[in-house]
């Protein structure tokens, strides 16, 4: 059980993170679902690359155990892509705030809902004026 | 180094750079010459590479190794056949989509934005093409997420505010399909310790039972389809293409989903071999009747739309239906089906939505900007636009499938590999869900040839040819492939015997 303690933190997070997404109807909550679901794979790739005692790699004659750098470099981009992702969510919920005045899902969907209704009526109305 | 070595590189390098250039420079036009300049390039590489790989013998690899680091260690660049392929599609489509934007976003994205809309799509451009070329399976993720941020906004520059909200839903979906995809590749990494995809393909045999393989596979089975659009992971496409810009709907409808396919061809027949895909886990059974699902489900919903862009975007969710079909038969005609459907399929479908752009242009007031393509708007539509609405229904019959058209191959090697396998009724369900398109192609007909124009409209205003162009090459394009074959259906053949016959 212990040994396995960051896998199952990584998967607590994975999970809580997805959940987030999927349950809540908020847009900035669910960015936040979003950024813990992502921040939980860069643990996954971490953790296993680390070694108790291990240290940067070094090629000197004092240090014999070092951990593995690559993930951590791997997991640098990954932290940049999840920034981008991020910024770039919360810049649509800002212009989705802007026209629609509000970030409620469905509040969101009922406004399209009612535009959608109301356009129907509106195009018969036209053809009846251009007959 | 000659330049030709370079190629690989350069493929990737151009449009990368043409965006941010377009961001400095702000003018429109310049930022128009600078990203055509640079989709021509990468056209022009593309066929360029196509001819290398040509000449090398069958099932040659250009392995490119970037800053001379040795695979695995460093990234390679490695052009087969099948990703050669891919690349002339989606450079070819830029190259196309390029010249017809200039005059389709002047009418929909307000005239500040526009240099961004050029960097975003060379970004989109690069993205894809980096995805195709790359052999590492890190780069993979890191080149989707490139092309799929600059799509979300490209989405987001449609002119309908519904645009912003299926932007910010695709940006929710995709991301949460790209960290499903890189969790398989860190189940694979941790368990192979190397993320050069041949290497991987070379190490996996001996570990192919092992839990965090099977759990990879999963994981990259359900991020690649949320991608890719495969039935119930759809939901993200229909309002994505609706409401974005017509060019950046032809673009990604063209480009986005078959590379993803491009993807997970990869990973299924390249890396984890036959062994793991076919026989471990019920995969082909369970895509098999996805695929149903998606053939009958989304092109009956296609059916019902009011909306012209809508109801296409629904087909192509049924598309995809057929190329992961011949996917799940693990068989070379079912492979070749997939491979060729793929770029059927991206010509017709790009110039159908490309027509479509053309004909909001059409239906517009003088100086008003275009309205949503419903269907009350399109009654005549025949006599006002010929060439446009002529242009739909030859992309329409090889959507279809009718002999002639490019749609009829790609439909007979499926129905080939269907009765390979002795399933008779599955060649009654394709056969069945051709006439689903042909009820959804026929709507358009109706309304654009059996239904009196509006009074007032009946006079002829042809979208301008600047639109027309590019649109009717794609049309032309998906009858010639429908005669010609040696090019697609040759080259598709090659490589599914290459990737089904000749496993690792």
């Amino acid at each position: 059980m212990i040994e396995h303690f960051s896998y199952i933190v990584t998967v607590f997070l994975m999970v809580a993170g997805l959940y987030v997404v999927i349950a809540r109807g908020n847009l900035i909550k669910k960015l936040v679902g979003l950024s813990i679901f992502q921040t939980s794979v860069y643990l996954l790739y971490i953790a296993p690359g680390k070694l108790i005692g291990g240290t940067a790699p070094i090629l000197a004659p004092q240090y014999g155990i070092y951990s593995n750098p690559l993930p951590h470099v791997l997991i640098l981009t990954a932290i940049v892509v999840g920034i981008a992702t991020l910024a770039l969510g919360l810049a649509l919920a800002v212009r989705i705030r802007e026209v629609y005045g509000t970030i409620e899902e469905d509040e969101i969907l009922a406004l399209d809902h009612q535009v959608e209704a109301a356009q129907e009526p509106r195009g018969e109305q036209r053809e009846e004026k251009g007959a | 180094m000659s330049l030709s070595a370079q190629l690989p590189a350069l493929q990737v390098v151009l449009p990368l750079l043409s965006a941010p250039l377009a961001v400095l420079l702000r003018r429109g036009w310049l930022a128009f010459a600078v990203v055509t300049a640079a989709a021509w390039a990468a056209f022009a590489i593309a066929i360029g590479l196509w001819l290398q790989v040509d000449a090398l013998p069958s099932n040659g690899v250009i392995s490119y190794h970037i800053g001379s680091w040795a695979p695995p260690w460093g990234i390679e660049y490695r052009i087969d056949r099948l990703t050669s392929f891919v690349l002339v599609l989606v450079s070819g489509m830029a190259a196309l989509v390029l010249p017809y934007s200039r005059a389709s976003i002047a009418r929909e994205i307000p005239q500040e934005s526009h240099y961004l809309f050029y960097a975003m799509l060379g970004l989109c451009l690069a993205g894809l093409l980096g995805i195709t070329i790359t052999g590492d399976a890190f780069n993979v993720f890191v080149f989707l997420e490139i092309s799929s941020l600059s799509a979300y906004v490209l989405i987001a520059l449609g002119r309908d505010r519904r645009a912003l909200a299926a932007s910010y839903r695709y940006l929710i979906m995709g991301s949460i399909g790209a960290t499903f995809i890189v969790i398989g590749i860190g189940f694979l990494y941790l368990m192979t310790g190397t993320l050069n995809l041949a290497d991987m393909a070379a190490r996996i045999g001996a570990i192919e039972s092992s839990r965090p393989v099977l759990a990879a596979l999963a994981f990259l089975t359900v991020g690649i389809s949320l991608k890719l659009a495969l039935f119930p992971l759809h939901q993200w496409l229909p309002n994505a293409y609706t409401y974005a810009p017509s060019a950046v709907t032809a673009f990604l409808a063209a480009t986005a989903t078959k590379v993803s396919v491009y993807v997970l061809i990869r990973f299924y027949f390249s890396v984890f071999g036959d062994s793991l895909v076919f026989h471990k886990l019920p995969l082909p059974q369970l895509m098999l009747w996805l695929s149903l699902l998606a053939l009958f489900a989304a092109s009956f919903i296609a059916i019902f739309q009011d909306n012209l862009k809508r109801l296409f975007a629904y087909s192509s969710v049924g598309q995809i239906g057929y190329i992961t079909l011949g996917l799940s038969f693990d068989s070379v005609n079912g492979l070749t089906a997939s491979i060729v459907h793929l770029f059927n399929h991206g010509i017709a479908k790009a110039a159908i939505f490309l027509l479509i752009g053309a004909l909001v242009v059409g239906i517009a007031r003088p100086g008003a900007a275009p309205p949503a393509p419903t269907f009350d708007r399109l009654a005549g539509l025949a006599r006002r636009m010929p060439l446009t609405s002529f242009g739909i229904v030859i992309a329409g019959l090889s959507l279809i499938g009718v002999p002639g058209t490019a749609g009829f191959i790609s439909k007979w090697y499926l129905v080939l590999a269907a009765l390979e396998k002795g399933q008779l009724w599955l060649v009654g369900a394709i056969l069945l869900s051709s006439l689903l398109a042909v009820a959804y192609v026929w709507r358009f007909v109706e309304a654009a040839y059996f239904q009196a124009p509006p009074p007032g409209r009946e006079l002829k205003r042809e979208a301008p040819l600047s639109l027309l162009i590019p649109a009717w090459v794609l049309v032309l394009a998906s009858v010639w492939f429908g005669l010609d074959t040696s090019l697609t259906l040759g080259s598709a053949v090659e490589v599914a015997e290459g990737l089904v016959r000749h496993r690792p």
